[in-house]
């Protein structure tokens, strides 16, 4: 058994132990250890992703207490591809805040850790329970993060976010409790061995108990009509911190893209394909309401976060075909659309704070001050999030539009994808435009450019260009994603073991 | 005697629900620790009720309460009440930087 899995959640839960002693050594100090901390987890999740790309599963048993029993946490390709995001898009967003962001409240870094270490959990982990845990450690940071500098704009939306996602964490129980009560385990691995054999008088509690789970899950992915807290509160955190919640809905998407196909897959007996019939309308409408969205947006910041609804919108569309054309473009558009919201996040929150009057809003005032590189910066991320080519964007909606191609409904779903994509154009174009070229007069004098911001935006827009560039091999592990997603056997076999079945279990009460 | 807790699971989620649904954050608070209490009396039971027997196990018992729930109620009973006191310290701060305890901020 290799170490190696766990090292991912156990690195950030010292660093950030240790950052919350480091405080008294000062900014700096906490600075480098962060950094340094978020540094290592990238190799890490290099290694992990080179370990699992020959399609192993790495089960690691906490304690070493056999699986269904013990805690495990499982690394394929879906989680190590996720590993790697999360940690480019935690670099970038770090090395941002090191332009100082950081400065603004005590420990920031401490929390950023522990931001890390519940979605690092949340990707490894392959059980509900710890599932719902390292869901509760990311949100504690997350809030902590909202709130970080204050301000009473923060406040509310962090008041509503924290009571939305306190209901989500309810119902995430309410449906922990109805699925361990029809089926006696919370391992996925063994809920996928057991769901299927359900008779049909405890297959209506399974049913209620999973979509209530698809429930939560799309609270944390912010699907209309559950998503309406998003662009408010993205919108009023710090740049660096709205990059890295970038991720925080993606974790949602995930938890679909893993427990579905996988326990509820289309072999599950009575309770099979239970979100077939809800995800894709789900998706369709919060892509076309998140379309709306960026274009009534007044800031680049709300437009922003209205573009993170929008892609959970495309990407969801892509999941809601459970088909594994879909899990492929799915795979794609996740690392495309984590990574360029991050970059937009970043770049909207360094012309609010360039533009000395207006700040991000799309008002005619003094030309911007750096308007050359910034401009350059928004072009590549708006070319990039538009989807258009030749950058990920569109390779991502060209694969979404591929998968859709043979779906029924295929009609429905391209042309809400298009037309959702016209409209996104047209409001990119359109702030683009307002913020840098109607202008009423000549530059004035703004705060000097510093490299550390500009220099994690490019650093995001390289890897968007890597995805293009090596779009070859990022597609093939896309796919072998995806044939692992819609295989759900080689999971249970790799966490219980070949002879599952004949598993010795405790049954006594049942 | 599964009917009876039904009844108090159902009777505390929906006064949780209907506190929720005010605009104050002070009942909203209420609401969500009813609701709280809710959830950890499902989990509670989620691993059936059993009448006159050892709590947890004992030499030669066949049948014995199943402990997994027990543990998860533990874990969802401190995680409630960390996320509860957090949700508290929040709603006196929106009070002194908003000026009211309305949900959206402000006085309404």
């Amino acid at each position: 058994m290799t170490h190696l899995v766990i090292l991912p959640v156990l690195l950030p839960l010292i660093a950030g132990s240790l950052l919350l002693l480091a405080a008294p050594l000062g900014a700096a100090a906490c600075r480098a250890i962060g950094l340094a901390a978020t540094l290592v987890l990238l190799p890490l999740a290099l290694l992990l992703l080179d370990r699992v790309a020959d399609g192993a599963y790495l089960v690691y048993a906490l304690g070493d207490w056999a699986p269904p029993f013990g805690i495990v946490l499982v690394a394929d390709r879906l989680a190590a591809v996720m590993l790697l995001l999360t940690a480019l898009v935690a670099l970038a967003s770090l090395v941002y805040a090191g332009s100082g962001d950081d400065t603004r409240g005590p420990q920031y870094h401490a929390l950023f850790q522990f931001q890390l270490l519940g979605i690092n959990g949340a990707f490894l982990t392959g059980d509900l329970f710890n599932l719902f845990v390292f869901f509760e450690v990311l949100l504690i940071a997350s809030y902590a993060l909202l709130l970080h500098g204050l301000g009473a704009r923060r406040v509310g939306a962090a008041i509503h976010v924290v009571v939305l996602n306190l209901v989500g964490s309810a119902l995430f129980l309410f449906a922990v409790g109805t699925l361990y009560g029809v089926t006696g385990t919370l391992n996925f691995a063994d809920l996928a061995r057991i769901v299927p054999l359900l008779g049909p008088d405890v297959a209506p509690l399974a049913r209620s108990g999973a979509l209530l789970l698809l429930g939560v899950f799309a609270l944390k992915a912010a699907v209309l009509p559950l998503g309406f807290w998003l662009p408010r509160a993205y919108a009023a955190a710090t740049g660096a911190t709205a990059a890295l919640f970038a991720v925080l809905t993606k974790v949602g998407v995930y938890a679909i893209l893993r427990v579905y196909p996988l326990v509820f897959g289309p072999g599950a007996g009575e309770v099979a394909s239970v979100a077939t019939a809800w995800v894709l309308p789900a998706a369709l409408v919060t892509l076309a309401f998140g379309a709306l969205g960026v274009l009534a947006a007044r800031t680049l910041r709300t437009s922003a976060g209205w573009m993170v609804v929008y892609s959970v919108g495309t990407l969801l569309v892509a999941v809601g075909l459970f088909s594994e054309a879909g899990y492929a473009a799915a795979v794609y558009y996740t690392a495309h659309s984590t990574l360029a919201s991050a970059a937009l996040f970043l770049v909207s929150d360094l012309v609010a704070r360039q533009r000395v009057v207006g700040g991000d809003r799309f008002e005619v005032v003094d030309a911007m001050p750096h308007g050359v590189v910034l401009g350059t910066l928004f072009f590549v991320t708006a070319v990039t999030i538009a989807g258009l080519p030749p950058l990920s964007g569109f390779v991502g909606k060209l694969l979404v539009l591929q998968a859709a191609g043979t779906a029924p409904g295929a009609v429905v779903i391209w042309s809400v994808l298009l037309g959702a994509a016209l409209l996104v154009i047209v409001a990119v174009a359109r702030a683009g435009s307002a913020l840098f070229w109607r202008t009423a007069t000549e530059a004035s004098a703004g705060p000097a450019l510093d490299g550390r911001s500009v220099g994690a935006i490019v650093g995001l827009l390289a890897c968007v260009v890597g995805l293009v560039a090596w779009g070859g091999a990022a597609t093939s592990y896309a796919w072998s994603t995806a044939r692992q997603l819609a295989d759900p056997s080689g999971y249970v076999a790799a966490v219980l073991g070949a002879d599952a079945s004949a598993r010795e279990r405790r049954r006594s009460l049942r | 005697m599964e009917a009876l807790v039904a009844i108090a699971i159902g009777v505390l989620t929906g006064s949780g629900v209907y506190l929720m649904l005010r605009a104050r954050t002070f009942p909203v608070l209420l609401g969500l620790t009813l609701l709280s209490y809710a959830v950890n009396l499902f989990l509670f039971v989620s691993g059936r009720l059993v009448v006159a027997s050892a709590p947890l196990t004992d030499q030669g018992l066949q049948a014995y309460p199943d402990p997994i729930p027990q543990a998860l109620v533990l874990t969802a009973i401190v995680i409630g009440f960390g996320m509860t006191a957090l949700l508290v310290v929040l709603a006196l701060r929106a009070i002194s930087d908003t000026g009211g305890d309305h949900v959206d901020g402000g006085e309404r």
